[in-house]
């Protein structure tokens, strides 16, 4: 059972806490989009064995969601950061290359 | 006032501990900028006490403010106060991008006191509650077994604990089921 | 025959006499002694009999890896099957009962099975239970249900007379493990100043090395014990914890402790187990090792027991199972055995070793003791029924050709030690083959990791392969140091006391005992005792091709039983490899999950039973319905009214009744429950125009709209009534279970998509008491309240009109009154604080009284709201319904450039015309539409069933029309009003329902509007 700390309210929360969202920094694709954009939006997600970021919801907490970054297949976590972001932080990036160097993940690396 | 009733009417369980539900509470939730020097001064006329930093509370139940969130406080104040409050808090944050709310009758208050408070929260919250972790004036937001709530100690071996006024029956048989006379686990 | 000793037992308490029943009979033992030892006391020799073959079994070791002695404890509400004799401390007034055997334990029906085994091998199921295909469910199901498990369930009748519970603890390092190992890495964690909990899950500390002897820093090794045991309890950095297993390690330092609390006084009033949550940040496993079982014919014969077990029975309990022991090991370790039976006055008529050059140091000493040794001797048969009688000794090396037969009334057997690396594999520690020691240990260099990326758990003692005294003892020291240094304490300099034993030769290892034994033996030689595998049938498995470990387990179900396969996993990969020509390390072992032990399934479920099993939700007025015949409904966690059940009448009649008075006088719902969110701000027009598909931001001030909801995919999620309350405040209603769900949906887009707009919400629901006033003399009944007051609020149409709000007084309460109707009466949906919402739900009864004022629940609701042609989410919805599904295209706006919904709407399936809308369906005979039915089509589809071409979303009787009322999606439903479709209902009726407009009550809304 996971900790994720809350970069909100600063808990280490235990699994029972949160809710896990799903993949993080989707791009919302609305109306006057094409077919194909729409359809990954809504359908398309990666399932690495690795490297993986992801939203979580505080829910049991402070409510707030906010970004993790871990490893699927360690279940390492490189840290938390906030919701208010369309890409993974500077620092995230430098501490997953610490410890995976040669990481990517969609167009991240 | 004669209308007014409290979830359990005060019901309490003596065990391992007390449990005692609290009657109402003047509550209101407020949302904004904490950093707002407008929103500052609003909480502190309506309640005392200036905002408290993260998971932390400041004042009592007769009077105090809980940090929720990074945009939330939760104001404490008597029940009767209530609305003159909010209506002067609103007044007084007119002009800013701010939301207070009564939520007084939206909640159920408890008091968890006696020696063995710390170990009948520790059944029912993920928390560490040794005195090295919690105590003096933390505020934590979490679950009690199946439902949310929030708590504090307001003295050296009682809890005050804030949960949703429906969960209330839930919540009073959970804390004295934890406190059964038998079940002490003599780590705290 | 087995006895209690006139000497030795250092567990026991000799002047507390404890009466207990085994099958009814009266026995008796001593304070401290286990169910086990109590009944070799009493030379119960045999305990039950075995799964598959019915085989006599007796007891074969001393604690939790015991495969045999299962009973079933207590009785009625305190019954418990497959409950081991050797972890049950004995208590006044136990009662045991035998398992897997009728009519009784002494003569055994199945026992016919053990003649049969040369038909049962393993895979017989596979095999057998195949043909003639209609036997599967009339004769071989039927039957294997009946063999299946090996004690009764409890009474379903009964409920656990017990109660349970969890608790949350948070330490640095947490020791598992009470043996002077875990002890030792406690005091060297505890040095350093982390927080340490040590957990021990037998009664008593030290492990076993008060029973193996040695000195540690001199003393004797119980003495050490006590004495670190009182440094440690001085401590106030420690927690020592015993009758407490460590069941489970788990992700981030996550670990599970199993407190059986009162399980040796039950029915005392405390919790009978205590599940112990643990964060810990570094987990030390001083769980020691256990003992393998030899391989040879007869292994199973009661009184053939593992020599530690016998051991520990002679000196901890003062208990021996026979008068004249044989002692057969590969290893020096057994001899042990052979002196502390000797020293306690038991004959050792021989000592097997199969090694051809004997043992060392503790071989001279049993030698000198006169003890006859034998070297390069192995046991070809172990001859008796229900004990041991003889047996027969070959050359280790050889077929099994008998030598010599002996008499002997127990077996002392060793074949080596594995260290307990449960806790270490659970969350992915590896292990490595030791080839000197002969077993598995932890591979330090590959630890579970935690969140850090780095190892969280440290292997100590024996269960890291550390088998000396002397060398566990300073393993465990260094592993209590490196955990608390690994917890962020710096290390503290603590010596690890001196550890002395004798010196032992190196095991030799024996997987077949003889070495090549013939297969008569070899099909009596038990690999697992509880599931009856045997080396045949994992030889069998691999000539027939399972090569995987995995494989070859479930196919024999080596290692499948309860026990889950402590002692039997490593001979039988050792077997498995041995057919295969394959090297131990190469087969591997199988996966190690938790829990270590069984666990009950009250400790696991903690608190969650009766009041508290889960949180039902209750609305103020929640008390007043349960004492006014309410039959209540689930509708999320909430329990609403579905009808106010009377004296004398029926649920049916209930509705029925609460139907009619509402249209013809007044009903009251207890509508609090209805989800109601505040959402304010500057930006909060723009961010409900993007959750409704409808406009919002153009609602006036003190007027409501009826909303709808979709997800970003398209498919409708809720509805409700909004209400706009001022310039950048609107009130929004959801349904009954959707407040928290779509109160979190609104925060989920304001903080991770449009984190820039203005706008916060709040949850409001339980803030107030909400109560819907319907019927044509709702307002009656508010005018009288205001009367009554002498003011009040305007409720006349003009000054409240349809579809508009106001706040003010009605009668004493501070109320917000909405004119909304979800039945198609005049309505009034009133909200006063939740606090006074019992006293305004009281005052509308009493004043409603000349108004023949009733209450209705949530069927009454339903029906009226489906006369009117309303639609309700999760009933015309279910996830895959758009609003174009319900004729609902007015609810979309087309002025909006967006809103969550609308690009989905526009993917060729949603704009498909052939999806199934909405329409009424109305019985042609007037009966009620079975709910969910299916209306049938022409011809078939791909997989030859029959086309559907719509279903039954609402039925209902219509009390108000006397008939019955429905609501479907039907394909190009409403362009075929008037056609009749066919319904097969699963009664085998079909019912025919003509297709009619879905408003079957008021459609001009006349009522309503008044």
């Amino acid at each position: 059972m996971l900790i994720l700390k809350c970069p909100y309210c600063g808990v280490d929360a235990e699994e029972t806490e949160l809710a896990a969202g799903g993949e993080a920094h989707l791009k919302r694709f609305g109306p006057g989009s094409s077919d194909d954009e729409f359809h990954d939006y809504l359908f398309m997600r990666e399932n690495p064995k690795g490297v993986h970021f992801e939203r979580w919801r505080h829910a049991n907490g402070c409510g707030k969601w906010f970004h993790a970054a871990r490893c699927t297949q360690t279940l390492e976590v490189f840290g938390t950061y906030s919701a208010q972001v369309t890409e993974p932080p500077q620092e995230i990036r430098d501490a997953i290359t610490a410890k995976r160097p040669g990481w990517t993940w969609r167009e991240f690396e | 006032m004669s209308n007014l009733a409290s979830a359990l009417n005060g019901a309490s369980f003596k065990g391992l501990v007390t449990v005692t539900e609290a009657g109402l509470v003047g509550m209101i939730t407020l949302r904004g900028d904490l950093s707002s020097a407008k929103l500052q001064a609003a909480v502190k006329v309506a309640c005392g006490h200036d905002v408290p930093e993260p998971r932390k509370i400041a004042g009592t139940v007769d009077g105090g403010v809980a940090w929720m969130s990074p945009d939330e406080l939760l104001v404490l104040v008597p029940y009767a106060q209530v609305e003159a409050k909010l209506s002067e808090m609103t007044a007084a944050l007119d002009g800013e991008h701010a939301l207070a709310v009564n939520v007084s009758d939206a909640r159920a208050v408890f008091r968890v006191s006696g020696a063995s408070a710390r170990e009948v929260m520790g059944k029912v919250a993920p928390v560490d509650f040794s005195a090295a972790a919690f105590g003096g004036s933390d505020f934590r937001r979490s679950r009690l077994a199946q439902v949310a709530g929030a708590f504090w100690m307001d003295s050296d071996d009682s809890f005050t604990i804030i949960c949703f006024r429906s969960a209330a029956d839930y919540v009073f048989n959970l804390l004295s089921t934890a406190a059964n006379p038998q079940s002490s686990v003599g780590v705290y | 025959m087995s006895t209690r000793l006139a000497s030795q037992g250092r567990l026991i308490d000799r002047s507390k006499t404890i009466e207990f029943t085994f099958n009814g009979k009266r026995m008796t033992g001593h304070a401290g002694d286990t169910l086990a030892s109590a009944l070799l006391a009493n030379d119960q020799m045999m305990v039950g009999r075995s799964f598959k073959y019915h085989r006599p079994r007796g007891v074969v070791a001393s604690g939790s890896e015991e495969p045999n002695a299962l009973v079933g404890l207590n009785s009625g509400d305190r019954f418990e099957p497959n409950q081991r004799a050797t972890t049950t401390e004995l208590f006044s007034g136990l009662a045991a009962q035998s398992q897997n055997h009728w009519p009784n334990l002494e003569f055994d029906i199945g026992a016919v099975n053990t003649y049969l085994a040369r038909w049962l091998p393993a895979g017989f199921y596979y095999k057998t239970f195949i043909h003639p295909k209609p036997f599967w469910k009339h004769v071989y199901e039927p039957f294997i249900r009946q063999s299946a498990g090996l004690g009764k369930a409890p009474d379903k009748e009964l409920k656990d007379a017990d109660t349970y519970e969890h608790f949350y603890f948070f330490c640095d390092v947490m020791v598992v493990g009470g043996g002077v190992a875990g002890l030792q890495a406690a005091k060297a964690a505890a040095a350093s100043g982390a927080k340490v909990l040590l957990i021990e899950q037998n009664a008593h500390w030290g492990g076993r090395a008060p029973v193996d002897g040695g000195t540690i820093d001199g003393m004797e090794p119980g003495a050490w014990v006590e004495k670190t045991l009182a440094e440690l309890q001085a401590m106030d950095n420690v927690t020592l914890r015993s009758r407490t297993m460590g069941s489970g390690v788990y992700d981030h330092g996550y670990a599970l402790g199993y407190e059986r609390i009162n399980d040796h006084e039950p029915g005392n009033g405390a919790p009978r187990h205590r599940l112990w949550r643990i964060r810990a940040k570094q987990i030390v496993t001083a769980t020691g090792a256990i003992e393998r079982p030899l391989s040879f014919a007869g292994n199973d014969v009661p009184g053939v027991m593992l020599a530690s077990a016998m051991r520990d029975y002679v000196v901890n309990w003062g208990v021996t199972p026979g008068q004249k022991v044989v002692v057969v090991t590969n290893n020096d370790d057994a001899y042990r055995t052979a002196l502390a039976l000797h020293d306690a006055g038991v004959e050792v008529v021989r000592v097997l070793d199969a090694r051809s050059a004997g043992g060392g140091a503790l071989m001279e000493e049993v030698r000198q003791k006169g003890i006859r040794v034998e070297c390069g001797r192995a046991i070809a048969k172990v001859k008796g029924g229900k004990r041991v009688q003889k047996v027969s000794i070959c050359a280790q090396n050889g077929v099994g050709g008998a030598q010599e037969e002996i008499s002997a009334d127990a077996v002392a057997m060793s074949g080596g030690w594995s260290p307990v690396v449960h806790l270490w594999s659970h969350c992915g520690g590896k292990l490595i083959w030791d080839d000197a020691q002969v077993h598995f240990r932890p591979d330090a260099s590959r630890p579970p990791l935690g969140a850090d990326g780095k190892g969280f758990v440290l292997p100590a003692g024996s269960a890291n392969g550390a088998m000396g005294l002397g060398e566990g003892l300073a393993d465990a020291s260094a592993a209590g140091s490196a955990a608390a240094e690994a917890a962020g304490f710096p290390a503290k300099n603590v010596a690890a006391p001196e550890g002395v034993a004798s010196d032992e030769l190196p095991i030799e290892p024996v997987w077949l005992m003889p070495a090549q034994a013939d297969v008569t033996l070899r099909m009596k030689s038990w690999l697992d005792y509880q599931n009856d595998v045997k080396v045949t049938d994992v030889q069998l498995a691999a000539r027939e091709g399972y090569e995987s470990v995995e494989h070859t387990k479930r196919y024999t179900t080596l290692g499948m039983a309860t026990d889950q396969g402590k002692l039997s996993n490593i001979n039988g990969l050792a077997m498995l490899a041995d057919s295969l020509g394959a090297a131990i390390p190469d087969v591997g072992t199988t996966t190690f999950r938790p829990p270590y032990h069984p666990i009950s399934m009250g400790a696991i479920g903690g608190e969650a039973r009766g009041k508290v099993f889960q949180p039902i939700r209750q609305t103020p007025m929640h008390a007043w319905h349960e004492r006014n015949g309410a039959d209540f409904e689930p509708v999320g966690q909430w329990r609403r009214p579905y009808a106010f059940v009377r004296s004398g009448e029926s649920v049916h009649d209930a509705v029925n009744r609460e139907v009619k008075n509402t249209r013809e006088n007044l009903g009251l719902l207890d509508a609090s429950t209805l989800g109601k969110l505040v959402v304010k701000g500057p930006d909060a027009g723009k961010f409900l125009d993007m959750m409704y598909t409808n406009m919002m931001s153009n609602l006036k001030v003190g007027k409501c709209r009826y909303g709808l909801m979709c997800s970003e995919n398209g498919f409708l999620i809720d509805d409700g009534v909004v209400a706009r309350i001022d310039e950048d405040t609107w009130l929004c209603h959801t349904t009954t279970g959707g407040a928290e769900r779509i109160h979190g949906h609104m925060e989920e887009w304001l903080q991770t998509e449009w984190w820039d707009w203005k706008v916060y919400v709040a949850n409001v629901t339980e803030q107030f008491a909400q109560v819907a006033v319907v019927g044509p003399n709702a307002r009656k009944v508010l005018e009288k309240l205001n009367a009554q007051a002498g003011s009040g609020m305007d409720l006349s149409a003009e000054a409240l009109p349809f579809m508009e709000w106001r706040d003010g007084k009605i009668g004493d309460f501070d109320c917000r009154a909405y004119r909304i109707s979800f039945s198609g009466e005049l309505s009034y949906e009133i909200a006063v604080p939740a606090s006074e919402g019992r006293a305004f739900w009281d005052a509308l009864l009493e004043a409603g009284k000349e108004f023949g004022v009733m209450p209705y629940g949530t069927e009454c609701l339903h029906i009226m709201r489906a006369e009117k042609g309303f639609i309700m989410i999760g009933d015309e919805t279910d996830g895959t319904v758009i609003p174009q599904d319900l004729n609902m295209q007015w609810a979309l706006s087309k002025k909006k450039e967006d809103f969550l919904g609308k690009r989905a709407h526009s993917r060729s399936h949603m704009a498909d015309p052939d999806r199934w809308k909405l329409v009424g369906l109305e019985t042609v005979d007037g009966s009620v539409l079975p709910d969910g039915a299916y209306a049938l089509g022409e011809g078939v589809n791909a997989n030859g069933q029959k086309n559907m071409i719509g279903r039954v979303t609402s039925t209902y009787y219509s009390a108000t029309l006397d008939k019955g009322i429905a609501m479907g999606l039907v394909k190009h439903g409403p362009d075929r009003m008037g056609e009749v479709l066919e319904f097969p209902g699963t009664d085998g009726k079909t019912y025919k329902a003509k297709i009619v407009d879905q408003v079957f009550y008021d459609k001009e809304g006349a009522k309503q509007n008044v």
